[in-house]
C-alpha cells in the first residue's frame, strides 16, 4: 500500500482520471469544501463565543450568589404578612455555621443603588453623584476587582481602623481628577467626609449591576458614615467549587427563614440571585452552539463525501470500458480498487484542506473585525488543532469508506463484460 | 504451446443456455500465425477470450506453455494476461486521455517497472511499429491505422508469448489493413506467435494457417502458403 502511495505514477494515474472530467471534479470538491468550511467556521465561531463568555464571567466566581431581604408574604408565628426583614451582620456567622458548602460570605452595604439616593461626592470645584459601597476585602474573592497599578483594594487594616479610604472607578477618576493627575493619595469628599483614594478599579462589563463610577469604602467606615449599625444590604456568597450552587441557594434561604421566623414556604421573604445558574445557562448555550456546529459541519461533510461517492460511482460507470482495458492489460482487482479509493481520498482531502484554509481565513477576518469590541462576547475565534486533525482524519476515513462502494462496483463487473461496453 | 482440448462454453440467456463452443480442439505452436475464420456468431471471439483468460470455459482443458489454465481467480488471471498475452481489438481500446506513449507503457506500469524503463521500452516498441514520431499524441489525433499500431505496440511491449487479435483490421480500409498485416507478418517473422480473428479471406490468406469455425466447432484447419502483405502495399 505504501509503495502505491508514494509512487509518482499512482498519482499520475489519479490526476489523469481526475483531469479527464474537470467540471465533475470541481463540483465534487466544492461539495466537500463547503462542508468542511461550515464545520471550521461554525466551530471556530462557537469557540469564539465560548471564549467571549468566559471573558465576561472571568471576574465573578461562578459558584456565587447574592442574598437580600424583602418582606414576608405569608403570616407565620402570629405575625401578619408584610413584615419587613433586614439582614444583619450576625447572619454571616449563622450561615457559615449551618451551610458548610459556603466558602466566602461578604456583607455589603450600598448607597446610590436600588432606589436609595446617590451620595454627593466633591473634589475641589468638581462634584458628582456616585454609588458608594461598604465592602470587606473578602468581596474580591467572589468578584475580582481589577485595580490599576499603584493602587490597591480595601484591606483588613482599613476595616479594623475604620479608615477613610476609598477605591474609585475609572469614570469617577476622569470626572473628579485632571487627566495628568495621579488620583492615588488624593482626597475626595463623600457625604461631607474626606476620603483618601487608595486605588482605581477597572470596570469589567458583564459583572452585574456595578458600573465604572462605583466607589468602594471599608464596610466599617460605611457603617459609621451612614449609621447603619448591624444592617447589611445584601450578602455576596461563594460556595466551594464542587458545591451545587442551586442547593446552597436553597439551604441559605431555608436557614434565613428559620432564623428570621419566616414561614418555611415563604419564597418571597428573601431574594436571591444565582450567578452559577446564569453561567450554566450561558455555558449551556455555547456548548449547544458547539454541538450544533459540530453536527451541522459533520452532516455537511458527510453530504459532501457522499457526493464524492456518488460522483465516483458515475465516474466508474462511465469508465467501465477503460477499467476493462486496464484489467485486460493486467491491472489486478486490488490495483483497480486502490486507484479508485485513492481518487476518493485525494478528492476528499484536497477539498478538506481547501475548506480548512478558507474557513481559517474567514475566522481570521471575523477575529480582526471583533478584536476591538470589548462588549461583544466574542474572543479569539480559533479552531483547536484537534478539530482540524479530526476533520482531516474524518475526510480520509470517510473518503476511503465511500470510495469502497465505487471501487467494489468497478471490480464486480468482469473485464470481458467491461470491454464489451460501449 | 497452446493446447485447447474439448472446450465447451455456454451463455445463459434468460434460463435457456446458448451453447456457443461445442468441443474445440486446437493446438498452436510457437511462431505460428493463425487466422480464425467463420461467420458472425460462430464463436470466434468466445474462443479467443478463453485463450486470453478474459473468459473461462465451462469444460475442457487449456494449457499455455505447459501451464494448465484452470480456475484462475481474477488477480491471477490479470497477472497471467499481463505476463503471457497481448491483446489487439477491433475497436482499438486505447485509453482516450492518454498519449500513445502512456498507453503503451500502461502494461509495464502494472508489471511494476520503474518509470524510466517503461518509457524507454514503450518508445522502442513504438519505433518497432513505425510510430516513432507520434508518441505524444492522444488517440483522437491519430488515424485508425496509427491507433491500431499503438494497440499492437501496447500488446507487445511486455514481450508476451502470444498476440491475440480480434478482427484487428475490422475498422480499417483495405490499404491500411494490408499495411497492418505487413506489420503483423514482420512481427511474426521475428518469432512471435499470433492468433488473428478475421472474416476477410484476403487477410486470412496472409497468415500461415487458417482455422474455420462453424456453430461452435472447428470444421477445417489447414496450413497455407502465406501471401506477403508487402506485395499488396506499394
Ligand atoms: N456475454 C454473452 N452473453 C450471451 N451471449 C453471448 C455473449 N457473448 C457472445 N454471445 C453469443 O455467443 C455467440 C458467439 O459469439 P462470438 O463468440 O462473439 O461470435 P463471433 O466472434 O464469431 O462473431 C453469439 O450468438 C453471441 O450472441
Ligand atoms: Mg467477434
Amino acid at each position: 500500500m505504501f509503495k502505491i502511495l508514494f509512487d509518482r505514477d499512482t498519482w499520475q494515474e489519479i490526476f489523469g482520471s481526475i483531469q479527464k472530467n474537470r467540471l465533475r471534479t470541481i463540483v465534487t470538491i466544492v461539495g466537500v469544501l463547503w462542508g468542511i468550511f461550515i464545520y471550521i467556521t461554525l466551530s471556530g465561531a462557537a469557540k469564539g463565543l465560548d471564549n467571549g463568555f468566559d471573558r465576561q464571567f472571568q471576574n465573578v466566581a461562578i459558584n456565587s450568589m447574592f442574598l437580600w431581604a424583602q418582606s414576608t408574604s405569608m403570616p407565620y408565628g402570629g405575625v401578619k404578612t408584610g413584615r419587613n426583614l433586614q439582614l444583619k451582620m450576625e447572619d454571616a456567622q449563622y450561615m457559615y455555621n449551618r451551610i458548610p458548602e459556603l466558602q466566602y460570605i461578604a456583607p455589603r452595604n450600598a448607597r446610590g443603588i436600588f432606589g436609595s439616593a446617590a451620595p454627593r461626592v466633591v473634589r475641589n470645584s468638581k462634584s458628582g453623584d456616585y454609588s458608594i459601597y461598604g465592602d470587606y476585602p473578602i468581596f474580591t474573592k467572589i468578584a475580582t476587582k481589577f485595580i490599576y497599578d499603584g493602587g490597591r483594594f480595601i484591606n483588613q487594616a482599613d476595616i479594623d481602623q475604620e479608615r477613610k479610604v476609598c477605591v474609585i472607578g475609572e469614570r469617577t477618576q476622569s470626572e473628579l481628577f485632571e487627566d495628568d493627575e495621579n488620583p492615588i493619595g488624593g482626597y475626595i469628599r463623600i457625604s461631607g467626609v474626606f476620603f483618601q483614594v487608595i486605588g482605581v478599579h477597572k470596570y469589567v462589563p458583564g459583572g452585574g449591576f456595578e458600573s465604572d463610577s462605583d466607589i468602594f469604602i471599608p464596610f466599617t467606615t460605611f457603617r459609621k458614615l451612614y449609621n447603619t449599625g448591624d444592617e447589611v444590604s445584601w450578602f455576596a456568597l461563594a460556595a466551594f467549587d464542587d458545591a451545587d450552587i442551586l442547593a446552597v441557594e436553597e439551604d441559605v434561604k431555608t436557614a434565613m427563614r428559620s432564623k428570621y421566623n419566616v414561614h418555611p414556604d415563604d419564597e418571597r421573604a428573601f431574594g436571591s440571585f444565582n450567578l452559577g445558574e446564569i453561567f450554566n445557562r450561558v455555558i449551556g448555550f455555547s456548548k449547544g452552539m458547539n454541538l450544533l456546529s459540530m453536527i451541522v459541519g459533520v452532516a455537511t461533510i458527510l453530504a459532501g463525501i457522499i457526493g464524492i461517492g456518488n460522483i465516483l460511482l458515475i465516474s466508474v460507470r462511465e469508465r467501465t470500458k477503460e477499467l476493462g482495458i486496464r484489467r485486460a492489460l493486467g491491472a489486478t482487482p486490488k490495483e483497480v480498487r486502490s486507484q479508485i479509493i485513492l481518487e476518493s481520498v485525494f478528492l476528499s482531502l484536497t477539498a478538506g484542506v481547501m475548506g480548512i484554509v478558507l474557513g481559517s481565513f474567514v475566522l481570521a477576518i471575523i477575529n480582526a473585525l471583533t478584536a476591538d469590541s470589548s462588549t461583544f462576547p466574542y474572543t479569539n475565534p480559533t479552531v483547536p488543532l484537534s478539530y482540524i486533525a479530526a476533520a482531516l482524519i474524518l475526510m480520509i476515513t470517510l473518503g476511503t469508506l465511500i470510495g469502497l462502494i465505487p471501487a467494489q462496483r468497478a471490480v464486480s463487473i468482469k473485464p470481458i463484460d467491461a470491454l464489451r461496453e460501449e | 504451446m497452446i493446447h485447447l482440448i474439448d472446450i465447451h462454453k455456454s451463455y445463459n440467456l434468460n434460463t435457456n443456455p446458448l451453447h456457443v463452443l461445442k468441443g474445440i480442439n486446437l493446438s498452436v505452436d510457437e511462431g505460428e500465425l493463425v487466422a480464425i475464420m467463420g461467420a458472425s456468431g460462430s464463436g470466434k471471439s468466445t474462443m479467443l477470450n478463453i485463450l486470453g483468460m478474459l473468459d473461462e470455459a465451462d469444460s475442457g482443458t487449456y494449457t499455455l506453455d505447459n501451464t494448465p489454465i484452470v480456475k484462475l481467480n481474477e488477480t491471477k488471471a490479470a497477472q497471467y494476461r499481463n505476463k503471457f498475452l497481448g491483446f489487439v481489438f477491433q475497436s482499438f481500446n486505447l485509453i482516450s486521455y492518454k498519449t500513445a506513449l502512456e498507453n503503451v507503457s500502461l502494461p509495464l506500469y502494472y508489471q511494476g517497472l520503474p518509470r524510466k524503463e517503461r518509457q524507454k521500452k514503450a518508445k522502442e516498441q513504438l519505433t518497432k511499429v513505425h510510430l516513432g514520431e507520434r508518441t505524444h499524441h492522444v488517440p483522437s489525433e491519430l488515424s485508425g491505422g496509427e491507433k491500431q499500431r499503438v494497440a499492437i505496440a501496447r500488446a507487445l511491449v511486455t514481450n508476451p508469448m502470444v498476440l491475440l487479435a480480434d478482427e484487428p483490421t475490422g475498422a480499417l480500409d483495405t490499404k491500411t489493413s494490408y499495411e497492418l498485416m505487413a506489420l503483423l507478418q514482420e512481427i511474426n517473422d521475428q518469432g512471435k506467435t499470433i492468433v488473428v480473428i478475421t472474416h476477410e479471406s484476403d487477410i486470412a490468406n496472409m497468415c500461415k494457417r487458417i482455422v474455420y469455425l462453424r456453430d461452435g466447432v472447428i470444421v477445417e484447419d489447414k496450413k497455407i502458403k502465406q501471401k506477403k502483405a508487402k506485395d499488396y502495399v506499394e
